[in-house]
């Protein structure tokens, strides 16, 4: 008798979410990415459609703290400050497949750089590179409203994605990406309710679903990654099982890796700081991947390297 | 997926006579279901009704051991397909593969014995080492096996596919359960009769496919093999991802005995891509994972891993409550307060690790709760830090008496005040602002 392979029937279907417009489209870009799509879990589309390889992006600064560690910083030394060269070496030399910056210069908690020079810098970074870009704030809901107003206006027709939208700060960023049909990244803390009321709000006020992109924060390896790997499985199978309101992609970031000195501090016993900080990454962006995220944004180009071969032997390996 | 009161009762008597002790035929369906009641109690239940029963009461995956003593190794026995749903129960094991022809083979399996580590107060070492005959001589397999066992004691895999050369390794440590690897269509008669006369669990491989690979583990089992382990054999990626997604799915939705054990996968490539792969291992599905290296920078992380995914989701991770020094601190350096939730204690210790400021760092039991879900479920009170402050020993190590609380919780401030006769001082809310306030405090 025939062994019967067990396949899931998902009513739900993952939206796709494209990013980038090209020269034909009234942008510039010379790429476009496209998350999301899906109606499987991630890389079983055996059984319904998985039809998108998961795009990897690489995040930059406006500027760079001076406790960035030194293992992250070491591969752009010669272009670290210079946000369009950082940009262009993520994709020329590490195939970056989108660029995403964020502005934590113009905090004024920080280096307070106004609005006039964050201008500057993104125009710089459009000229850059042709991928495409993701523009985040700094996290100060007052000074974001005016960036992030400019940032949309600077890049209209460009087909962006901003960010982060949050639960206590998400109206000025909704309108900015609206006044120029960009997409918006709605941030939620490990919490499958809060990432659901983040997309409600946002469309309440008037973004449509298919512009939304989640983020549902990936900690880092070490430091709850196994929350943030059940929350997203939680939300995939939610999605896929019908839950409108969370049939978006999601997008995650392995920036938290750089925050936990475990996995790059100098430590013989663990390991050489560089390898272990590398794979600490790629780990952390490929669990991820596997628990339902549709994009990743990441930092070391080893790490980056590391993760797009897997998702390469994955997606190309299966039937898809 | 286990059956129903409701499939249950349609396989019994349907009498209602009483004499199981429940009222009825459906009552004691009920109770069958919930394991609350044995199918014994039926006087008058067919033999097929309780056969199958009895398998069904049988885990999804079987719990296959591997080993002897200390080290032992259980794996299988899992219930759920994502680690939410319940927990994962039995992490994957990490082997470590050496060639018999390998001149340095001794201190390999030296080396991966010194290599240990301790996270979050567990300890973290290879659980296997899987010795592979190239040779394909039974005489240097055999020495090969004396060498590493006189170097470990951890479980061995013995991996050749000709029975001549495992009969002579199981000769050397056939007592200590090794897992034989592997079973064939072509060897698995052989292989069945070593297994059992060793009281040894076997891998059965076949690479063309799931169909075929049950088909083997049933004839293995025929043969009077109970423990049993999978192996889907060398594919792309993608295809084994797949598989050993399909192969839970069979076992524990379908309850499919031919596929319900535990899989072994032997990671490729070399580094960080072997690493990954080992990673996707963990994640899914896989029991054993064998390596070909053991680098320290891939290793931790990757048992870092696994001790993620394995945490049952409703007991967190605790760190042990005390003193925890960072950066160096001396007699003046800034005292602040935490709870034992692992998670925060990294999220703060790595915040006070940023600042580069010397303190030290209280850490209270609050059974693994964050700060303000002990707070609220009073599991962290001015009394429990006081507690904490006058047991822990901190008033010897520090000349002042001020402690910085977390901004959550600046309510306590007053009582603990009143209780431990320390000043205290309300510190930022969120974690992510002690590097800029510790920085300002201590210029002040």
């Amino acid at each position: 008798m025939a062994l019967e392979l067990p396949k899931e029937k998902w009513v739900g279907k993952i939206g796709q979410v494209v990013i980038g417009a090209l020269e034909s489209e009234g942008g510039t870009r010379t790429s476009k990415v496209a998350l999301g799509g899906a109606t499987s879990l991630p890389f079983l589309g055996f059984e319904g459609e998985y039809p998108n390889e998961p795009p990897i992006g690489m995040e930059i600064f406006d500027i760079v703290r001076e406790d960035y560690p030194e293992v992250a910083r070491k591969p752009f030394e010669d272009v670290i400050d210079d946000p369009g060269k950082w940009a262009k070496k993520c994709v020329e030399e590490y195939g970056a497949d989108m660029i995403c910056i964020r502005m934590i210069g113009t905090n004024p908690e920080e280096e307070n750089r106004s609005v006039e020079d964050a201008e500057q810098t993104i125009k710089e970074l459009k000229e850059a590179v042709g991928v495409p870009l993701l523009i985040y704030g700094s996290g100060d809901e007052e000074k974001d409203a005016k960036v992030l107003e400019m940032a949309s206006n600077v890049m209209a027709g460009e087909r962006c994605l901003l960010g982060l939208a949050e639960e206590a700060a998400y109206k000025s960023i909704s309108v900015a990406t609206m006044s120029n049909d960009h997409g918006i990244v709605a941030f939620s803390n490990l919490d499958i309710n809060l990432a659901k009321q983040m997309n409600i709000l946002l469309t309440d006020f008037g973004v449509k679903l298919g512009n939304i992109v989640m983020d549902p924060l990936q900690a880092g390896l070490g430091y709850g990654l196994e929350y943030s790997y059940s929350v997203i499985e939680r939300i995939r199978l939610a999605a896929l099982m019908g839950d409108k309101i969370l049939q978006v992609p999601m997008m995650c970031g392995t920036a938290r890796v750089w925050n936990a000195r475990e996995a790059f501090k100098e430590d013989a016993d663990t390991g050489d700081s560089t390898s272990r900080a590398i794979f600490w990454e790629a780990t952390t962006g490929l669990s991820a991947l596997l628990a339902g995220a549709d994009a990743l944004l990441m930092r070391h180009p080893d790490a980056v390297k590391h993760v797009k071969e897997s998702v390469k032997n994955l997606y190309g390996g299966g039937e898809q | 997926m286990a059956l129903t009161a409701l499939d249950i009762y349609k396989k019994l008597p349907q009498t209602n006579c009483g004499k199981c002790g429940f009222p009825t035929c459906l009552a004691f369906a009920m109770q069958l279901a919930n394991k609350k009641a044995s199918i014994d109690a039926c006087p008058d239940v067919s033999d097929e009704a309780k056969e199958l029963l009895e398998s069904s009461a049988a885990p999804p995956i079987k719990l296959v051991k591997v080993g002897s003593g200390d080290r032992e190794i259980e794996m299988g026995d899992e219930v759920v397909m994502h680690r939410h749903e319940k927990t994962f129960y039995h992490p994957v094991a990490y082997a470590l593969m050496v060639d018999d022809d390998s001149p340095d083979i001794e201190s390999k399996v030296q080396a991966a014995g010194e290599m240990k580590f301790e996270r979050v107060g567990q300890e973290m070492q290879l659980d296997m080492i899987a010795i592979r005959s190239k040779s394909d001589d039974p005489a240097k397999f055999s020495s090969a096996v004396s060498a590493v066992k006189g170097k470990t004691s951890v479980p061995l895999a013995l991996v050749s596919q000709n029975p001549a050369v495992i009969e002579e390794g199981l000769k050397v440590c056939g007592s200590d359960r090794p897992l034989i690897h592997a079973a064939t269509k072509d060897n698995f008669e052989k292989m069945a009769e070593l297994a059992k006369a060793n009281n040894c669990p076997l891998a059965v491989l076949e690479d063309s496919g799931l169909e075929e690979l049950a088909e083997l583990s049933k004839k293995v089992k025929e043969a009077g093999v109970e423990d049993i382990v999978l192996d889907l054999g060398k594919k792309p990626l993608g295809k084994l991802f797949q598989e050993l997604t399909l192969i839970r799915r069979l076992a524990i939705k379908k309850l499919f005995r031919p596929l319900g054990y535990p899989i072994i996968m032997f990671a490729e490539g070399e580094g960080a891509s072997e690493g990954l792969e080992a990673a996707i291992g963990t994640l899914k599905y896989a029991s054993i994972v064998v390596m070909k290296e053991a680098d320290r920078a891939i290793m931790y992380p990757l048992f870092t891993l696994r001790q993620n995914i394995y945490t049952d989701p409703q007991k967190p991770i605790q760190v042990k409550p005390g003193i925890y020094e960072l950066n160096g601190p001396a007699e003046d350096s800034p005292v602040m307060i935490t709870t034992n939730f692992s998670l925060t204690y990294f999220t703060v210790a790595g915040d006070i690790e940023t600042s580069k400021v010397p303190s030290y760092l209280l850490v209270a039991d609050s059974e693994g709760l964050s700060v303000m879900t002990a707070f609220a479920a009073d599991k962290f009170t001015a009394d429990t830090a006081t507690e904490l402050i006058e047991s822990c020993g901190i008033a010897d190590k520090v000349n002042h008496k001020k402690i910085i609380i977390p901004g959550q919780v600046a309510r306590m401030s007053g009582k603990l005040n009143e209780n431990s006769g320390w000043e205290v001082v309300v510190g930022p809310r969120d974690s992510s602002g002690l590097p800029k306030y510790l920085r300002e405090y201590t210029s002040a």
